[in-house]
């Protein structure tokens, strides 16, 4: 293996730069070193202003996403000796479909107001006190919606995203998930307030199903699978509206 | 100067924080609540923790029990009234989460599972899988979205805090999207900044865990408690430091040395058995294996590795399915950054710093003895978990302290006036300071990384495992020469936009101030109790020092530590007993009989 590795960052800050461009930084390759390492060497020894977010450095934090040679990776969870074939050269830049704030950091807030909007909150039509006990639920029950709930919010789904970016006003597959991950839980009754932000033009029928996000979702949520499974009851919804009284729908129907 | 004002302000987003922010909510919807973090909440530190939360619900356990485990488990300086209220809250606020849609793991028939853990002599541990943490946390946050008095300030740093006339008014902080300074006032505050391993070089911590609650609240004069007590967590991945989590040994893992042999029944804590055993061998308490550790290193029973030495953690005897249903992280975590399968090899562990048990001295309402101060999670010290924590016991208290501080904070700041206007005054000067030391000083000779790792050593050396006067000594001249270097500090970035490295500089000034204080606590305290151990005096002596180290700063930057003593209600003092011994042993209950109220 290369004991030196070349990583090409992308670098921008608005107070000094009317463009983003890149910098080329050598670093050494140690086996254990994920890109992560590589920026945080840089940092601390060449350069101190290179700007970027990380926390965890154990893939669960969901801050450091970035591009890596065009992919959408959590730089923690990127060993460096992977692309030690490739040239030697690494290039990493910004999430792509979001605005940059500086260097590799991206602005968020947008995401933020989307999660919001699908109301990722456990509802409940009654108050049950809780001296009557948890509410029950099968491990099947739980397993019904566990996947949609491991999201950690990484955003490196709508990076993959082309439907994000064409359209900014798309929801997109983490949130659409979040959903989801309630609309199937045993103990939610709220799929019905969800509906008028997913079954929506923005919501879940602007997704054209290309399946990227679930490629790169770094802990397997199968945003895509919420997807496609909410159109298809959704479709059905429609279908039944007709036979039923208002507000009984098949979000509703779970194990 | 820019200035926002709210009734309550949470410094922090992680389960503290965010917890006491929904408190404060639900007793008084008129109360504006402001959460200010560092990082967006759902990125706090807390989504990282593993294995569970402690909370007595099945039928064969007891709130005593509980309170037991975590008392002899913490060396007996627990505050026995804090361990009292903590366990009788501790269900209510897990069912509170499970309400708010946490995704607890079940057994076949509904009812929340309960795990082992390491300390507690009954299966009281609720978990979600080997995420728990991340579920709560997560729960935490989506259940605040729809509080909306609660404003967020989201990659706020907060620098300092602002006090007037004997009382907390606020904070100045910086956005950091932008670089605005700006004060945000407020009639009470709460720190839920978590812990501080960052101060060591080899921790679980995430790169976000400086200490910066307790360094705001020393400076401002509220003083800090049992700073000496370390929490070494016995199985770390070597070179990352990524925690593999207690449960694995719960759930039927080995320690081994490089002989192979299950090394921990030498060491006064049972004898090996197939089947995990409550409070024994691998169930012991986490610093006794971790001192274990260090003796088989000097036994030459460990193996040697560039990363240190190492024993090893053996998962293989529980099989795939074990593993992929109960520890599916566990798998995940050595996969991905150790490259190795634990259903077929063998985990290379070794301790690494995982949790403070000192903090911000707190009463059990997260009152400091600043007014208006208030702190509830790791980052205060209340105290409930003495000398050693017990795994799964720091979760809950996040919740049960962090709903008790938000409450009290609300009712304090429904009597309190508006902040008055000096405050601002104070929040210009920290501006300036904030300027001329760091964003547009040029000159200094002192790189941040430099004089960090040179901090981390030297409390690594002089604060580990095992201290002794001498190193403790040397350490505490160290530490001061490098405060003296850090006014050299030197900055590459000079941006107000998401200036990072402005912000790490302020963290390094955070963490020398707490790791001072760790070093003269543990200086003061000659004795060996818990997670702290003095070569020099290696017994404990409650004589003298069944008592909290509390430390003050005086005006002139220098400490001062002092003794309070510990709270007893039930259980007096006793040798902490593991292995065969504590299955055969009741807790000795109502030793001493209860006092009036
Ligand atoms: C790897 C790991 C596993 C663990 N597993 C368990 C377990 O299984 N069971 C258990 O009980 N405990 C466990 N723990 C311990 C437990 O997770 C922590 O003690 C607890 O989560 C701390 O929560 P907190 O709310 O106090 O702080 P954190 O979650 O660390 O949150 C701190 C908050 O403060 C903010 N902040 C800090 N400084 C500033 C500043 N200057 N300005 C603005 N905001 C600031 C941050 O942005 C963040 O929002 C584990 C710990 C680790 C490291
Ligand atoms: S640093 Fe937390 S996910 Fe990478």
């Amino acid at each position: 293996m290369a004991d030196k590795i070349i990583l090409e960052v992308a670098r921008y800050s608005p107070e000094q730069d009317t463009k983003p461009c890149f910098a080329t930084y050598e670093v050494p390759v140690h086996k254990e070193w994920v890109v992560l390492d590589a920026l945080n060497y840089i940092k601390d020894k060449v350069d101190g202003s290179l700007t970027y977010r990380w926390s965890c450095r154990m893939g669960i934090c969901g801050s450091c996403g970035m591009m890596v040679n065009g992919e959408p990776k959590l730089t923690c969870a990127t060993f460096l000796s992977s692309y030690a074939h490739n040239g030697n050269k690494i290039r990493v830049e910004p999430l792509r479909y979001f605005p940059v704030v500086r260097d590799l950091v991206t602005e968020l807030s947008d995401f933020l107001v989307k999660l919001k909007k699908v109301k990722p909150w456990l509802i409940r039509k009654d108050t049950v006190p809780l001296s009557q006990g948890e509410f029950l639920q099968t491990p099947e029950q739980l397993d019904y919606y566990k996947q949609f709930s491991m999201c950690i919010n990484c955003t490196l789904c709508y990076s993959a995203c082309p439907v994000v970016g064409l359209d900014p006003k798309f929801v997109g597959p983490a949130a659409i998930a979040l959903a989801q991950r309630y609309n199937l839980d045993s103990r939610d009754q709220g799929a019905v307030e969800r509906i008028a932000v997913l079954a929506h033009p923005e919501g879940i029928w602007g997704c054209t199903f290309v399946g990227e996000c679930t490629k790169v979702c770094p802990k397997h949520v199968d945003p895509a699978g919420a997807i496609q499974q909410y159109k298809l009851n959704a479709v059905l919804d429609w279908l039944t509206s007709f036979l039923m009284p208002r507000g009984h729908n098949s979000q509703d129907v779970k194990p | 100067m820019d200035v926002s004002s709210h009734d309550v302000l949470l410094v922090g987003g992680g389960g503290a924080g965010l917890r006491a922010a929904i408190a404060a909510a639900e007793v008084n919807p008129q109360l504006s609540i402001a959460v200010v973090s560092k990082v967006y909440p759902m990125r706090s530190h807390t989504v990282s923790a593993e294995g569970g939360a402690a909370g007595v619900i099945k039928e064969d356990d007891s709130l005593d029990e509980h309170a037991y485990d975590s008392i002899s488990g913490g060396d007996w300086l627990c505050d026995q009234d804090a361990v009292e209220t903590f366990v009788k809250e501790a269900p209510q606020e897990l069912l509170q989460l499970e309400r708010w849609g946490c995704p607890w793991s079940r057994e076949p028939n509904g009812h929340i599972a309960v795990r082992a853990f390491g300390g507690m002599k009954k299966r009281r541990t609720w978990f979600a899988a080997d995420k728990t943490g991340f579920h709560m946390l997560h729960t935490l946050f989506q259940t605040s979205l729809r509080f909306d008095p609660i404003t967020r300030y989201d990659e706020w740093f907060v620098t300092k805090l602002l006090v007037d006339e004997g009382r907390v008014q606020g904070v100045v902080a910086i956005e950091l999207m932008s670089g605005r300074i700006q004060a945000i006032t407020a009639k009470a505050v709460i720190l839920c900044t978590g812990g501080c391993g960052r101060i060591f070089p080899f921790t679980t911590n995430a790169n976000i865990k400086n200490g910066d609650g307790m360094a705001l609240a020393y400076r401002a004069g509220a003083p800090l408690k049992d700073m000496e007590f370390v929490q070494y967590h016995p199985t770390g991945l070597p070179f990352t430091g990524i925690l593999i989590t207690e449960a694995a040994r719960s759930e039927g893992g080995y320690m081994l040395n490089k002989d192979g042999y299950r090394y921990l029944q030498d060491y006064n804590l049972g004898k090996p058995q197939p089947k995990p055993v409550l409070r024994s061998m691998e169930l012991g308490p986490r610093d006794r294996l971790s001192q274990a550790f260090v003796s088989e290193d000097q036994k030459g029973r460990t193996i040697q590795t560039p990363y240190g030495s190492i024993v090893h953690l053996d998962l293989r005897h529980l099989g795939e399915k074990v593993i992929n249903t109960k520890l599916p992280f566990v798998r995940e975590l050595c996969m991905k950054y150790q490259n190795i399968d634990p259903v077929k090899e063998l985990i290379p562990v070794r301790p690494v710093v995982h949790y403070m048990m000192g903090g911000v001295s707190t009463d059990i309402d997260g009152a400091t003895p600043l007014a208006g101060l208030y702190a509830a999670g790791e980052v205060a010290c209340v105290s409930i978990n003495g000398a050693n924590r017990l795994g799964s016991n720091s979760l809950p208290e996040c919740l049960v302290f962090g709903a008790r501080a938000g409450k009290a904070a609300a009712l304090f700041a429904a009597q309190q006036k508006v902040p008055n206007g000096s405050v601002l005054a104070q929040a210009t000067d920290e501006r300036k300071r904030l300027e001329s030391q760091f964003l547009f000083k040029t000159g200094g000779r002192e790189r941040i990384s430099t004089i960090r790792e040179g901090m981390q050593t030297t409390v690594e050396k002089c604060a580990g495992i095992y201290r002794d006067g001498a190193s403790l000594a040397e350490g505490a001249d160290t530490l001061r020469q490098l405060q003296e270097r850090f006014a050299d500090i030197n900055l590459d970035d000079h941006n107000r936009t998401f200036n990072t490295e402005l912000e790490a500089a302020l963290e390094l000034g955070f963490m020398l101030d707490v790791a001072e204080s760790i070093v003269q606590c543990a200086l003061h305290r000659t004795e060996s109790r818990g997670a702290h151990q003095r070569t020099d005096f290696p017994a404990r002596d409650d004589k003298r020092f069944l008592a909290h180290s509390i430390v003050h700063r005086n005006p002139d930057g220098s400490s001062r530590v002092e003794l309070l003593p510990v709270k007893i209600t039930r259980w007096a003092p006793g040798e902490r007993v593991y292995g065969e011994l504590s299955q055969t042993n009741e807790p000795p209950q109502a030793v001493l009989t209860r006092k009036a109220g």
